[in-house]
């Protein structure tokens, strides 16, 4: 590669004020507009709040984010890439099955599996009761692992969030080429030396990638660390917001959980840049599944099916239980239009967010000066701050706007035009798109990123125009990379509550909102059912999600 | 931005803006803290005596006032409720409210439940009493709040983590009677006490205790009472092991808050809300509080619920509430010193 | 009949850089060109000037005598007629080959796209592979399939990136003698820019030397080895050696290796200090000839022997030798010259610009 030196185009240190820079850059000034509302408090003195919480709980906040990155950081990564490996290069009972169901722990919102685990497990709970009823302990006479734990929550949220890694580590097993690995092979390394020494290197920048959104859903989580009493920077921020009535204080939190999101997010640019040189060979031959024998398929199928198990089939289980049995909620009328609005705005949402993913990418890949770079990376913040936050950053513009808005109206017209839209769809809408345009973008990026730009100038070279090649060259190769940023996209505005709950319209509600009304008034097993059929309606677009992966992969091997 | 994307940005800002406008006449808009199912059949019997129809949303307090002052004047919102006093004094303070004059809601509300100048008006009462195990406390041991850091309570406490607003409003109610220095010790002296660190919610608590991990739980009522009517046998069992010990009855009285109603200073149709404000206090209304959610009436001629009876009369924190808004942050940093999670 | 390519005083600039600076040569119809140098040359971007994806910063480009690149005004790409074959071959993953090389044949029937397919797939001897994918080819595989998909719409002009450098070293040389036969067999003009001069040799017709974005000779490939037009071209091409010499009275050139006629590449008078540029293949070895050099240096080649000698004054030539005279480091073989004229280049004292670019 080293002839390219003298056809590499450097990107120009000035800003080129063409179409597609201004329409980037604004773009992504405007997705930025939350996140700058909320660092705005940053300049805003927060009086001696700060020496009080240095005092007394920063260090926790501090410490327990950090152990609960680094849990769910271990958790993500053994159960994401062994799932993978497993599924991808291995031949076993029950593989194609695992292959899609191993993504449906996606479909649990975090804080309905707490929820749900903390009711099986909990020393109140029917597993504890059944040990002491049948055993005759009591507290303190036996040990058993404490569910509402900062260990519980990094676990509760390693189960739900594995399925990143999975799917980008999978993705990236796939696409290595088998002769690399029949190569360490044949200089006597055997399977497992293999993986570790050639296959996990080789797919560590798409592994990063996943553990970097798995960590920055960790980061931006409350309802699970809430429940279990664990205090983390989100719960700090709300504490010293609400409990202490200081914003300026708690901007200023937030502002240091951007720094550590910041951080995340360089630590993942440097690994992908290496993926550059991980994918030189366009030489792929179809996989030959490594052959287990009866002992590694049965260990094969039990890591498979505990993850499975314990990151679906239980919390699923026990909600259906409770929605079969004890809840006092039921099924009404009134159920389809929350079903009806919560498809509706992940639907609008997601396609959204894909438009402005393609709309950001494109522009990054056309105009790759440091200004859209920026830009591009600045519209991908909001997906480490949590709901609340990203709310409240949409919220005060948007009213901001409007009544300036209304302000001059009055004095020019002499009418008033009220709020425009704060209060309505296209706010919560808006909040969506920043706190998720990252997953999207990533994905669409990733795409982008296969179609080399001399793909573009050889269709060129052969008479084509710009729509065509989009069309011709750009739509088919990136298609897998849509419709994986679409559904993910809708699966996580499914499950999103807090920006939900502070933006939505009058008479407005949708099943996570329905889920957390009941759950927070501790009504759990009545909330069964609207957290049921979140997992419902999330476990479709997952399975299709799978399918999509599957067959893009299947194409490439016929 | 290509056309196709403009012409769908058209269509959703048509599509979405829609509820907004559609406001009718005969309405009144309603920001609520209270859950929907905890407030939704009142208003429904409120729409169908009087024809007003009453939009909701429903929400975290905070959150709710932080989008009353953005809105500001042109606020959609007639009224906001919210389910403790401190945030309601907290939306007077922020100069979002509006008092009401009304004789009626005067007449029957408490003056220590509703604001002094008539800027918010209290709804519902809820009780944070101290709950025991019956098998293992003797309720003449228990006093007041105070005396839970006596040794006999060593390591038999159950409550949940100092995030939670029912907590730091008992702390507050504290500091206005003791003082922030005695309170502050007391709060250290209490922590030691706890089984376990604080985690879960009230019904969490008083599971805990039924299975034997400690004696006592700070809950608030309903929660006990929502256990005992629930469909779950196993939440029967657990709180009929439980049973209610009314603190300071000697001295203030029981920590209690309330949920409580205020009307929005930039508020259209003030009328209707006046007139739903009312409604909210009115005996049927009261009683169905009551019922419904194991909560007692802000009303004193209004029976509290069989259930509620049951657990007999007690002397409440005359306290007025607005003082748990104002000494708020103030319980908050004292938990945080004494290491309250 | 115009010349299928004109190029003139083109320059390109990124930014303040200028990258090709005022290049100007012509290329008949038919005929195989090519852009040498090393890395950093501005050969490539050269090509992408020629294929429209850089415009000019100055001069004028023709195509056929159409003019298709002037300051401010660029033909799109899709609108010249070139084809162009990239170095990562660019094969779209998501078509079979019979859909790349189609990719540019939207505007004729279905049914002479078929004829076209087979008849180009035959040519490169690759027939029945319509189906495959690329990831299902062999490097070569792919890169002829590239080859064919440019070639495809049959266009004004074939323009080749580096087209072998990704391909291991025995496949390139057998391939670039394959693809002069293809291109010839089909009449193809093309440009080929590489900074491997055994590649030019074996497939251009007329080779341009690149340095410092200047075209320093645009001359057959004899000429450019033997005569080169600069320092810089002499040293960039081939092997050679560079020995002192004087200017006589009458032109000639008295050196070490005694007195000979020169060429001479600058304005010149009896008394200048030259330099003189010796091919291995100018200094042969004759047991019979007096005039005997000390080997310092020797490598196999094959058929022959790389020998480094030694003057007396140090200065160092090379000689090719049948590899059957096996001499040992140290010995002193007998060599005369085979060459009436050797190349003369400014002396040491006058040092040219052109020194700065040797690789």
């Amino acid at each position: 590669m080293q002839s390219t030196t003298d056809k590499f185009v450097w990107p120009r240190l000035s800003i080129r004020l063409n179409g597609w820079s201004i329409g980037v850059l604004s773009l992504a000034l405007l997705l930025a507009v939350p996140v700058v509302v909320v660092l705005s408090y940053i300049f805003e003195p927060a009086g001696e709040v700060w020496r009080h919480l240095a005092d007394t709980v920063l260090q926790d906040y501090v410490v327990n984010s950090l152990l609960l990155m680094v849990g769910v950081a271990i958790g993500v990564l053994l159960l994401g890439v062994s799932t993978a490996w497993l599924t991808s290069m291995c031949q076993f009972p029950g593989r194609s099955v695992f292959e899609w169901a191993l993504l449906l722990p996606m479909a649990i919102p975090a804080y309905i599996i707490a929820y749900t685990y903390t009711g099986l497990f909990d020393f109140a709970g029917p597993v504890q009761t059944t040990i002491r009823d049948w055993t005759g302990w009591g507290y303190g006479d036996y040990w058993f692992p404490e569910i509402r734990s900062i260990e519980g929550a990094a676990f509760m949220l390693a189960l739900v969030l594995y399925p990143y890694v999975y799917l980008l580590s999978r993705a990236a097993f796939l696409g290595q080429s088998i002769c690399v690995l029949d190569v360490s092979r044949t200089l006597g390394n055997g399977p497992w030396r293999t993986f570790f020494t050639v296959a996990l290197p080789l797919a560590r920048p798409a592994i990063v990638a996943g553990l970097s959104l798995a960590l920055m859903e960790t980061l931006a989580d409350y309802g699970t660390v809430q429940y279990f009493g664990v205090s983390t920077f989100t719960t700090g921020i709300f504490r010293t917001w609400y409990g202490l009535n200081n914003a300026a204080a708690a901007a200023q939190l937030s502002a240091m959980l951007l720094l550590v999101v910041f951080a995340l997010i360089i630590l993942e640019k440097i690994s992908r840049k290496q993926a550059r040189y991980h994918h030189t060979s366009q030489r792929h031959q179809a996989l030959t599944r490594f052959k287990l024998n009866t002992r590694q398929s049965v260990m094969a199928f039990l890591i498979c099916s505990g993850a499975l198990l314990f990151g679906f089939m239980l919390p699923a289980g026990q909600l259906l239980w409770w929605a079969l049995t004890t809840a006092e909620e039921s099924l009404d009328s009134r159920f389809l239009s929350l079903i009806t609005h919560t498809i509706m705005l992940a639907g609008t949402a997601s396609v959204l967010a894909l438009l402005l993913a393609l709309l950001l990418g494109y522009g990054k890949r056309q105009q790759k000066s440091w200004s859209t770079v920026f830009a591009v990376r600045l519209a991908g913040m909001g997906y480490a701050i949590p709901g609340t936050v990203i709310a409240i950053g949409v919220m005060i513009p948007f009213a901001a706007f409007d009544n300036a808005l209304d302000s001059w109206v009055r004095e020019q017209f002499g009418w008033s035009t009220g709020l425009l839209l704060s209060g309505t769809l296209v706010a919560l809408v808006f909040a969506y798109l920043v706190r998720f345009l990252a997953v999207s973008l990533q994905t669409v990026e990733a795409g982008l990123g296969k179609i080399r730009p001399t793909m573009d100038e050889v269709a060129r070279s052969l008479g084509t125009g710009s729509g065509e090649i989009v069309r011709r060259v750009h739509m088919p190769m990136l298609k897998g990379s849509l419709m994986t940023a679409l559904l993910l996209v809708f699966v996580d505005v499914l499950k999103e509550l807090p920006a939900t709950l502070i933006l939505r319209p009058f008479n407005y509600n949708t099943l996570a909102v329905r889920a957390y009304e009941l759950a927070s008034d501790e009504r759990l097993a009545d909330a069964s059912y609207a957290a049921l059929t979140i997992v419902v309606v999330g476990i479709l677009p997952v399975i299709l999600l799978s399918r999509t992966i599957t067959r893009s992969r299947h194409a490439k091997s016929t | 931005m290509s056309p196709l994307s403009k012409l769908i940005m058209l269509g959703l800002v048509l599509a979405f803006t829609a509820p907004s406008m559609s406001l009718a006449d005969d309405v009144v808009n309603l920001y609520s803290a209270r859950k929907e199912q905890l407030i939704k059949p009142l208003l429904d019997r409120f729409s169908d005596q009087t024809g007003i129809k009453v939009n909701l949303v429903t929400g975290k307090a905070d959150a709710l006032l932080q989008r009353l002052q953005s809105e500001g004047r042109n606020t959609p919102a007639d009224m906001l409720i919210t389910t403790d006093a401190g945030r309601l004094h907290r939306a007077k303070t922020a100069g979002v409210t509006q008092a009401v004059d009304s004789e009626l809601l005067k007449g029957v509300v408490p003056e220590s439940f509703r604001d002094p100048e008539g800027h918010w008006y209290g709804l519902s009462l809820r009780a944070r009493p101290i709950l025991y195990v019956k098998e293992r406390v003797d309720p003449s041991r228990l006093s007041t709040y105070e005396a839970l850091i006596d040794p006999d309570w060593d390591n038999r406490i159950c409550i949940r983590s100092s995030g939670n607003i029912y907590n730091q409003s008992l702390v507050a109610s504290m500091i206005a009677a003791n003082g922030a220095e005695a309170t502050e010790t007391w709060t250290k002296a209490f922590v030691k006490q706890f089984a376990r660190p604080p985690k879960g919610g009230d019904r969490d608590q008083i599971k805990a205790a039924a299975a034997g991990l400690c004696d006592i739980a700070i809950a608030n009522t309903y929660y006990l009472a929502g256990m005992l009517t629930s469909k779950d046998q196993a939440q029967r069992d657990a709180a009929a092991k439980l049973a209610v010990f009314w603190p300071n009855q000697q001295g203030r009285g029981a920590h209690v808050n309330v949920s409580g109603a205020a009307l929005t200073k930039a508020g259209k149709n003030r009328e209707n809300a006046i007139r739903l404000l009312e409604f909210l206090v009115n005996r049927d209304s009261q009683a169905w509080y009551a019922e419904a959610n194991g909560e007692y009436p802000v009303r004193t001629d209004v029976e509290p619920s069989e259930l509620l009876k049951g657990w007999g009369d007690f002397e409440v924190d005359r306290l007025n509430l607005a003082q748990l808004g104002l000494l708020n942050p103030d319980a908050v940093r004292l938990m945080d010193r004494a290491g309250w999670k | 009949m115009p010349n299928q390519l004109e190029v003139r005083h083109a320059s390109v600039k990124y930014g303040r850089q200028i990258v090709v600076d005022d290049v100007s040569f012509e290329l008949e119809s038919g005929v195989i060109g090519c852009l040498l140098g090393p890395s950093g040359c501005g050969k490539t971007s050269l090509l992408r000037a020629i294929a429209g994806f850089e415009p000019l910063a100055q001069g004028e480009i023709l195509l056929h005598g159409r003019r298709v690149s002037l300051p401010g005004h660029t033909l799109a790409p899709e609108k010249r007629r070139v084809g162009m074959v990239f170095q990562d071959f660019a094969l779209y993953p998501h078509l079979t080959v019979r859909d790349n090389v189609i990719f540019g044949l939207r505007r004729i029937s279905g049914k002479s796209q078929q004829r076209r397919v087979s008849e180009l797939l035959a040519l490169v001897g690759l027939s029945g592979l319509e189906d495959k994918y690329p990831h299902q080819l062999s490097g070569g595989q792919q890169q002829r399939i590239a080859l064919i998909r440019a070639m495809a719409p049959r266009p004004e002009i074939l323009l080749l990136d580096e087209p072998f450098s990704g391909l291991d070293v025995e496949l390139r040389e057998q391939l670039a003698g394959e693809v002069r036969a293809i291109l010839k067999r089909e009449g193809v003009t093309a440009i080929l820019v590489t900074h491997d001069q055994l590649e030019a040799f074996a497939l251009a017709d007329i080779i341009g030397i690149l340095g410092s974005g200047r075209l320093r000779q645009w001359d057959s490939g004899y000429n450019i080895y033997h005569k080169p037009a600069d320092r810089f071209v002499a040293e960039f091409i081939g092997q050679g050696a560079m020995i002192p010499g004087q200017v006589l009275v009458g032109g000639r050139i008295d050196s070490a290796l005694g007195i000979m006629f020169a060429d001479f590449k600058q304005q010149h008078q009896a008394g200048d200090s030259v330099e003189l540029l010796l091919r291995p293949d100018d200094i042969v070895h004759d047991d019979e000839s007096d005039f005997k050099l000390e080997i310092v240096g020797k490598v196999f080649q094959g058929a022959e022997y790389l020998y480094t000698l030694s003057l007396e004054d140090g200065t160092e030539l090379l000689c090719l030798v049948q590899s059957h005279h096996d001499h040992a480091i140290g010995e002193r073989i007998g060599v005369r010259l085979a060459v009436d004229h050797v190349v003369a280049f400014p002396g040491h004292a006058e040092v040219g610009s052109d020194f700065e670019l040797k690789e």
